[in-house]
């Protein structure tokens, strides 16, 4: 019981970053009408904002270590440290959430540079051009990553205060035993949060219901004098602000190294894919679904039965949703479907 | 373009011997460019096989596999399997390589042919990403996982023994009755079978078959309503495709016989398509000319370093050669991905048909200007209704 309530929890937060990518790579998709093999380069970049907002916060400045009396030795301390003392330590302490501050106006420059300079020349192209030449563009990005930042993956720690686990199984009667670590559960509230935010701002808001009027029929919502071009554009720089929060978040779980979008790009395609092209809500339910039965795949006694199966059960699962539903489990009729 | 012109066979067979005279002169005309060493020539003939059998299907169809690496490595593996097992001879090798990645293409095709688009992508990814996987953690008995299947001494090699020939003190290397399958004898070897694949693939492009394949990539549906069922055609495309994946792969492992999972990783299936595009899909002689270009800027790029370039370069000052070098530094060495993903955006944006239309371009560009007979406007309508 304690370790499937555990591996629920654990696809739960895997999946909450599936269904971050997913959702910006169907709104693209809804949207523009693109599929972007960049996305996943993007999540990465997001990644990369929290390992620069580490670098710059950490410059450090040689001083004379005074502990050590014997020679003269020197550390490296960070100038915020000398700065504002103990302000200063926190301050780096709590360098992945300052990240999140960072990665908003990056990403959305980012977003929307990539949209106004290249992808907008090919919305008419065929979805094989959109798929090369974004992918060209994901080589690119990853091999710049890698060129400032080493091939290394380059870990982030969680602040000091939520390092540790919580001991969720009294919340839950399971018992102490129970733990889960808190940068985990703050991801996955992190990424409930955020799904709930792109849903409401479709919804709730005027802006949001243009954009999603545009997707259901472009032309009109043109011929109402409506720029919805460039309410597309700022669709695509939020998707990448989504994806980019995600990478940021994302890095105290997984130390970031220049293919880890590439990894993620693979899934979240597939995720994409079950969940029905241009289906918002269907992206996210095939994250988490996915993210699900990826954890349960993982446990040893399902692996007993089935070696392997957790090394594939997501292309499976995929192989098995295209052929008998190829619209995915929520897509609407007549979209991408053949 | 050639392939609506009208072709006697008598042109096709200058063609080949033309390409073969090429081909087999590689080690003297290779030299001034630093590229005629066995290796490297190798890797020329075997990427170009894998790229004309990929072109069979993404040129021909337009179905645009994502997963064609997987048959690559089956390749890779049986060879090695034929060599540890049966024989260090290079013919059961391949016969198997080949035989079996078809069998495997036929699997995954009966599969992934249902759907078209961008579906058919993301299902033969789902599949290499899925043999990949597998061949890094349950198939390790198998696969040898991380460590890559490699050769013993210990290796049972029925057929050998059974001739009497005995493994010495040194590893056996692959041979064709006595010729070694590494060095310039490999690339010969190699040469000769990437010829042999040429010309099948010239005839698949010139027959009746080769024309319902492109019918498909034009328009499935209508090719539908003249009463074509259109999947046996995709079917036999894409066994052969796999079947040409996996001949290129048990060449890999004759030339080096050694395989690892990595061979099937989607980044091979990518490089596939990179080389496919950039020499120019659906072209007879583009793939060929896109496997050379890659390995060859991969081979001479990825060469240079830091100190090759500030060398290259000390004729400016001091400050502004290291600067020069580290711009530049960028995209040699580790870099040359960054090169690379750069020249394939702009031959996507600007270039579609990859080198072959610029070729084509170019030529128009220069008979034009040479004369305007009415010689040259017979030649210049193929090209532009291929466009």
């Amino acid at each position: 019981m304690d370790a499937i309530f555990l591996q629920i929890l654990n696809g739960l937060d895997k999946g909450g970053a599936y269904a971050l990518i997913a959702l910006g790579l169907t709104l693209v998709f809804g949207t523009l009408g693109v599929v972007n093999f960049a996305h996943g380069a993007i999540f990465m970049m997001g990644a990369f904002c929290a390992v620069t907002l580490e670098k710059i916060l950490t410059l450090s400045v040689r001083v004379k270590d005074e502990s050590v009396t014997f020679f003269d030795a020197y550390k490296e301390t960070p100038y915020l440290e000398v700065w504002f003392g103990d302000t200063g330590s926190a301050i780096i302490n709590w360098s992945v959430p300052l990240s999140i501050l960072l990665a908003i106006p990056v990403m959305l420059l980012i977003g929307i540079v990539m949209e106004r300079s290249l992808i907008r020349y090919f919305y008419k192209r065929p979805h094989a051009d959109q798929i090369l030449v974004t992918f060209g563009l994901a080589i690119v990005m990853q091999e710049l990553i890698k060129a400032f930042f080493g091939a290394n993956p380059i870990p982030q720690g969680a602040p000091d205060i939520v390092a540790g686990s919580a001991a969720i199984g009294a919340v839950f009667g399971l018992g102490e035993s129970v733990v889960y670590p808190w940068w985990r559960l703050i991801y996955l509230a992190f990424s409930l949060m955020t799904i709930g935010l792109v849903f409401s701002f479709l919804h709730f808001t005027t802006y949001g219901m243009v954009v999603r009027a545009g997707m259901a029929d472009r032309e009109t919502v043109e011929l109402l004098g409506i720029n919805i071009e460039r309410r597309f554009t700022i669709v695509f720089g939020m998707a990448a602000v989504v994806a980019g929060l995600a990478g940021v978040m994302y890095t105290p779980v997984l130390p970031p190294d220049y293919h880890l979008g590439m990894d993620f790009l693979v899934l979240s395609f597939v995720v994409v894919v079950v969940g029905g092209m241009g289906s918002l809500p269907g992206a996210v339910l095939a994250g988490f679904l996915l993210g699900i039965l990826q954890s349960f795949s993982s446990m040893t006694e399902v692996k007993d039965i089935f070696p392997g199966i957790d090394q594939v059960i997501i292309y499976l699962v995929a192989v098995v949703i295209l052929l008998t539903r190829p619209r995915g489990l929520m897509g609407r009729r007549g979209v991408m479907e053949s | 373009m050639t392939n609506t012109k009208i072709v006697s066979p008598k042109q096709d067979i200058l063609y080949m011997v033309i390409l073969s005279a090429v081909v087999l002169t590689m080690p003297i005309w290779l030299q001034p460019f630093g590229a005629a060493y066995p290796d490297l020539m190798q890797k020329f003939m075997i990427f170009g096989i894998f790229a004309i059998g990929y072109n069979i299907l993404f040129g021909l169809t337009g179905y645009l596999s994502f997963g064609h690496a997987a048959f690559l490595g089956v390749g890779s593996y049986t060879a090695v399997w034929s060599f540890k097992l049966l024989s260090m001879n290079v013919i059961p090798a391949l016969i198997f390589g080949t035989v079996l990645s078809g069998l495997f293409a036929l699997a995954i095709g009966f599969v992934s042919l249902r759907r078209s688009g961008i579906y058919f992508s993301i299902l033969t990814l789902a599949f290499a990403q899925m043999s990949y996987n597998l061949a890094y953690s349950v198939l390790t008995p198998i696969t040898n996982g991380e460590t890559g299947l490699q050769l013993t001494q210990g290796d049972a090699r029925i057929l050998d023994r059974a001739a009497g020939i005995q493994a010495d003190a040194s590893l056996p290397t692959p041979n064709l009755f006595g010729i070694e399958g590494i060095g310039y004898s490999g690339f010969y070897i190699c040469a000769a079978l990437m010829l042999i694949s040429f010309f099948i693939y010239l005839r698949i492009f010139r027959s009746p078959f080769g024309l319902k394949l492109r019918a498909i990539k034009s328009n499935q549906s209508r090719m539908g309503y003249t009463g074509y069922n259109t999947r046996p055609y995709l079917m036999t495309a894409f066994v052969i495709s796999g079947m040409y994946a996996g001949l290129a792969g048990s060449l890999l492992a004759v030339t080096d016989p050694l395989a690892g999972a990595e061979r099937m990783q989607w980044t091979a299936s990518g490089e596939i398509v990179l080389i496919t595009i950039l020499g120019g899909v659906g072209t007879l002689i583009g793939p060929l000319l896109g496997a050379g270009i890659i390995k060859y800027f991969e081979n001479i790029l990825s060469a240079f370093n830091d100190t090759v370039l500030v060398n290259a370069f000390s004729f400016l000052p001091d400050w502004l050669a290291n600067g020069v070098a580290s711009v530049l530094g960028l995209f040699v060495g580790d870099g040359w991905h960054l090169t690379l993903g750069l020249v394939f955006m702009l031959i996507v944006i600007f270039l579609p048909g990859g080198i072959m239309e610029g070729i084509n371009r170019l030529w128009r560009l220069v008979s034009n200007r040479s004369s305007s007979s009415a010689e040259d406007k017979e030649k210049e309508q193929p090209s532009t209704k291929e466009a």
